[in-house]
């Protein structure tokens, strides 16, 4: 196919390797080497995309990765669809399928252009004013038909996909000793040094190609070679070196805390076919001793209206598409600049064979060598000159220009063209400084924003400090990578600075221009854009300030300037100069807004690494899983853990099974697996003190083959979990948690041990995963067990309530607990876990004859609830005491201290009117109320309305013959057979205030 | 993410590690003032500048530490083991120039005062 814009010779592209590719359902080609706007471009594509907020056509700005404009959606099949890819980076294969974005139905007939013409509306902060404004502007009305269809077509920009992503990803923590960062000439350079030096390098860039700005130098030579020539032999000898690891493709995202720097490598997006075998992209988080920041500069747009049609660039970017992909993006161009490089861009391409109509200089008397080249090339200039507008539908064909003098225009002339490249300048690139909190310097001489002090372990190298010019660009890098190489440590080769030999570099300086160029009129409707992705222009900025705002980081969120994706790459600046001079302060003195991660996009994927699916978080199951699973377990998630939740046979719902296992349980015997449950085994001598510090409850008195009921307190008094503790022997104890609260107990049994009682002789080591737990509970459950165990004595009378035996069961090391969290006869069997499921098999087995079940987490509720047993985190909420669920009677009242003893004392505890544990009756019995309902005492309930507390617990219970609920209200032991009210959506729902007890309030079949 | 140097380990990413509050913070059960006792349990110093703080290397050793922690830079200037005196950071000067502490606050100036 012929590629029209495409030059003969030059360039880094493959002329003999075709890419076909698809843009938008049309077939083109390209070549190797080429980008996706490369290729467009050779083709004289330049609308590719609309705009966000006013869906404005839209081509290249850039060559590179601050590109806003041309974003593209690549799908590579089967939900491999990544949006919002800068088609400056997105390297060209043979069948690639890409399409533009954010238009609907076609790129050229966009029904969203229509924002344009409403473009009053959507001026500055009009988010703001319609989510927050005067209610006419809320109202349902416009809200429906106006501002949800507008905001919701122009929020988001690609469409991600809506399948999984099938790709794998992968994460690699690395140290090193220097982390070079951009391998343009200065971070090369750097490289080069600091490889010399013996130490381990990582240099990454986020180009395909490593050289940076050295990639587009044709004329450049560099100790005697051709730039093209120098770049492929230095990167020969970094390549090797074994200490160096050079990768391209790889966009340093992120600067952390302790010279931690994220890293995206793209490792298959530039290949042709899908490859699963190999990772799509790969995060790196570098541990550097050292880092040599070396990112460069971006060229700055100039703000005039109209600068956002297709056609206008920046100028260097339409060198690097001449020089690097030998692509003209135009035939006839304006060049419209503040700063000599426009120069340079100019007239390389002039001899590629482009007419340069003129150059439009906003400066009166630009000097230098690169001006006086294009004079002597007879180029036309216009000095004091400014753009006004341009004219062109899908792209530039025509730029006014005008003299400037002041804020007064004259000499308005219409020149023909349709490539129009402009250069306010360079800014420096200090992101990533930025990142790294180091302290931002304003050098007024050149009126850049550079890296000042550093707080980390870090330097900068190169144009990103401001400086112009290759020799010291290369110099510069190579001192930086000295630098850095000495202060990582060590013995290090004493090498000096280096001076590189350059010849063909024109040279330029600093200086430029930044805001908004002067315009005729007042401007009411022109549109001079600042940020090109977010669609916000200089008038925008302007009205922000007028509307009070001052502060550059209110400016931004008001405008939204900024915060698009390209995080303002090439709108920062030019949007700090117009606010500074709209509010009379110099610009260092409004400053900038913070620079966040990622500098560049990055995709989830990198983030989720092999956190997905199975890998994203642990899965804890217990030895007996696969049985209840085998057995129809519906599973529940209980912290990391799969608990059964119950074991509906055929036919049955929830609410049935679960009646059946309660029911059952009650009647006859249920087994239940406790595994879950945390275990801490507490050893040492002086561990029965070690528990009195720990528990409100005393140990010391407890015997060797009892246990007991245990609250932990925090420090402040409350409940922080549960559960029992037996005692094994005098100086051992088999302490259990709750199934979430496990690590939690730990942490802060560790914490006491370690720093308030460390005298104490005392060992915790958590043994949750080392034993099975299998609860027997119910009237049978001696029975069951019995027959499996003939080295314990079971009876009542020798193995009371809450007693603990050593024994066997089928031969296998026990641990038997009589404990109850049903109110029946009940025993906890503990076995090594590996036993698990062989010894719940027989105890099952034993159980067929009683027709036992087994129940699950939902029965358990129910059964305990029935009983008024508390689950912590779901009766208590981190604010109530033991008196307030009505266990303070467990408190010793004549220990030295405790974990929450003094606290337990605060007037706020003691008081009157804290919330009580109480049970509710409501008085439909068929209601079963929604746990968190809030509790009133008025069934009417104007807004204001006290609440006295809420439900907790709500269940229906077979065994009740009711529904029943557990609640905390104000002072609720002292209303009892007060009705109190639920306020729900359908009416207040009146209830009982009761005992928590509902069941066997005498505890008498726990004794059976 | 920090790299915390664990008295018992050497350095580790901050991962391993739990935060664990402010250090140095005495618990006295026989104080009789509630307000004390309530200062004692929700005031925190919340300094910016350098604070002692409490780790523990969870995924590690286990063990609870000190740390000093620059809360303006994030530098962290020393570890020390429970029970040990919060270091005199000016007499540190040496350990806190090699652990990279250049932020610009207070403590810089002590340093330099230090050399
Ligand atoms: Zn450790």
């Amino acid at each position: 196919m012929n590629a029209p814009f495409r030059t003969p010779t030059g360039g880094r592209v493959d002329r003999g390797a075709t890419r076909r590719f698809s843009f938008d359902g049309r077939s083109y080609d390209g070549l190797a080497g080429d980008t996706l706007a490369s290729a467009l471009l050779s083709h004289g594509v330049h609308l590719v995309g609309r705009s966000f907020k006013y869906h404005r056509p839209r081509g290249f700005l850039a060559a590179g990765s601050e590109e806003p404009n041309a974003l593209t959606s690549v799908n590579r099949g089967g939900g491999r669809v990544t949006p919002n890819l800068r088609m400056t980076q997105v390297e060209l294969y043979d069948g690639m399928e890409a399409r533009s974005q954010n238009h609907w139905p076609s790129l050229a007939f966009d029904v969203g252009a229509v924002n344009g013409l409403m473009s009053p509306i959507f001026a500055a902060g009009f988010y703001y004013k319609t989510f927050m404004g005067p209610k006419f502007m809320r109202g349902p009305g416009l809200w429906a038909k106006l501002f949800e269809p507008a905001i919701r077509r122009a929020a988001g920009l690609g469409v991600a996909a809506d399948e999984g992503d099938p790709d794998v990803y992968a994460n690699r923590f690395v140290h090193c000793d220097v982390l070079v960062v951009g391998a343009g000439p200065a971070g090369i350079a750097a490289a080069l040094a600091a490889g010399r030096a013996g130490k381990q390098i990582i240099l990454c860039d986020e180009g395909a190609e490593l050289g940076g700005a050295l990639l587009a130098e044709p004329k450049l030579e560099i100790e005697g070679r051709p730039a093209a020539a120098w770049l492929a032999a230095t990167l020969r000898d970094l390549a090797a070196m074994p200490n160096v690891t050079a990768l391209p493709r790889t966009q340093a995202f992120g600067y952390y805390g302790h010279n931690l720097v994220a890293l995206a490598e793209r490792l298959t997006d530039h290949l042709p076919g899908v490859d699963t075998t190999v990772p799509r992209e790969r995060m790196w988080q570098v541990r550097a001793a050292e880092v040599v920041l070396a990112t460069g500069a971006i060229e700055r747009p100039l703000v005039f209206p109209g600068n956002d049609r297709p056609g206008v660039m920046l100028a260097e970017a339409g060198r690097v598409f001449l020089n690097r992909y030998g692509v003209k993006a135009g035939s006839r161009a304006v060049v419209a600049t503040a700063h000599d490089s426009a120069y340079r861009v100019a007239l390389d391409l002039q001899a590629a064979g482009v007419t340069i109509a003129a150059i439009v200089d906003l400066r009166e008397r630009p000097t230098g060598p690169l001006v006086e080249q294009a004079r002597g090339a007879g180029l036309r200039i216009v000095t004091g000159g400014t753009v006004m507008g341009t004219k062109g539908h899908w792209r530039v064909s025509e730029a006014t220009v005008a003299h400037v003098s002041g804020d007064h225009v004259t000499d308005l002339q219409r020149i023909p063209c349709d490539l129009l490249l402009m250069s306010g300048g360079w800014t420096p690139s200090i992101h990533l400084f930025s990142q790294s909190r180091g302290v931002i310097a304003y050098d007024t001489a050149t009126e850049m924003f550079i890296p000042g002090k550093a707080v980390q372990a870090q330097r900068s190298a190169g144009s990103c400090r401001g400086l112009f010019g290759f020799a010291d660009v290369l110099a510069d890098g190579y001192a930086a990578g000295l630098d850095a190489a000495g202060a990582a440590g060590g013995d290090a080769p004493a090498l000096g600075d280096k001076a590189f030999a350059v010849r063909g570099d024109d040279a330029y300086g600093p200086g430029g221009f930044s805001g908004a160029l002067p315009i005729s009129g007042d401007g009411a409707r022109a549109k001079a854009f600042v940020d090109f992705q977010n669609d916000v222009t200089a008038k925008d900025i302007k009205l922000a300030t007028r509307e009070g705002f001052r502060s550059i980081e209110h400016i931004k969120r008001y405008t939204t300037t900024g915060m698009a994706t390209d995080q303002g790459k090439t709108s920062n600046l030019n949007a700090l100069a117009i606010a500074a001079k709209a509010l009379n302060e110099p610009v260092p003195a409004v400053g900038l807004t913070t620079f966040r991660q990622p500098f560049t996009p990055v995709t989830f994927g990198t983030f989720a690494g092999m956190s997905r699916g199975q890998m994203f978080d642990p899965v804890r199951q217990t030895p007996i899983h696969d049985w209840a699973a085998a057995h129809g377990a519906e599973f529940e998630d209980v912290s990391l853990w799969k608990r059964a939740h119950y074991f509906p046979e055929p036919g049955e719902d929830m609410h049935a099974a679960v009646d059946r296992e309660c029911r059952r349980t009650r009647e006859s015997a249920g087994l239940f697996d406790a595994s879950t449950l945390g275990k801490i085994e507490v050893a040492g001598p002086d561990a029965a003190e070690f528990l009195n510090r720990l528990y409100p409850n005393s140990w010391t008195k407890l015997g060797v083959g009892r246990c007991r009921y245990g609250l932990m307190l925090n420090e402040a008094g409350f409940i922080m979990d549960d559960g029992v503790v037996g005692r094994l022997a005098p100086d051992r104890f088999h302490v259990t948690t709750t199934t979430g609260g496990a690590p939690r107990v730990l942490n802060h049994m560790e914490d006491y041990l370690q720093t308030e009682f460390p005298d104490l002789k005392v060992w915790l080591t958590s043994t949750t995963d080392q034993w099975a737990v299998i609860a027997v509970q119910g009237p049978r459950a001696r029975d069951i067990l019995l027959p499996l165990i003939d080295d314990v004595d079971m009876s009542a009378a020798a193995m009371p309530h809450m007693a603990i035996r050593l024994g066997h069961i089928c031969g296998v090391p026990m641990r038997l607990f009589r404990v109850s969290f049903t109110g029946e006869l009940g025993f906890e069997v503990n076995v090594p876990a590996d036993y698990g499921r062989a010894v719940w098999e027989a105890i099952w087995s034993e159980g067929r004859a009683y027709d036992a079940v087994a129940y699950g987490t939902e029965a358990m509720h129910v059964l305990r609830a029935e009983k008024g047993y508390i689950i912590v985190g779901q009766d208590t909420d981190g604010t109530m005491t033991p008196d307030d669920v009505g266990l303070g009677g467990m408190v010793a009242k004549q220990k030295p201290d405790f974990v929450g003893m003094r606290s337990l004392t605060r007037p706020f505890l003691t008081g009157e009117g804290r919330k009580q544990l109480v049970g509710l009756l409501p008085d439909d019995d068929a209601i079963v109320l929604d746990e968190g309902a809030q509790i009133v005492d008025r069934a009417e309930v104007p807004n204001g309305t006290h609440a006295l507390g809420h439900v907790t617990s709500s269940y229906r219970s077979g065994v009740v013959g009711r529904s029943i609920a557990l609640a905390v209200v104000e002072r609720g032991r002292s209303r009892m057979g007060e009705t109190l009210f639920i306020p729900m959506p359908g009416g207040s729902i009146p209830a009982k205030i009761v005992s928590p007890v509902f069941y066997d309030p005498q505890g008498e079949r726990l004794n059976g | 993410m920090l790299l915390i140097p664990c008295p018992y380990c050497g350095p580790r990413p901050e991962l391993e590690f739990r935060h664990a509050g402010e250090a140095h913070v005495v618990r006295d059960p026989s104080l009789s003032s509630d307000a004390a006792w309530g200062a004692f349990l929700y005031a925190r110093s919340n300094t910016r500048g350098v604070i002692a703080e409490r780790w523990r290397h969870a995924s590690g050793c286990g063990r609870f530490f000190n740390c000093l922690r620059d809360t303006v830079s994030d530098n962290i200037l020393q570890t020390y083991k429970t029970g040990e005196p919060r270091p005199d950071l000016a007499l540190d000067a040496a350990t806190r120039r090699q652990l990279g502490d250049v932020a610009p606050d207070q403590s810089v100036a002590a340093t330099e005062a230090a050399r």
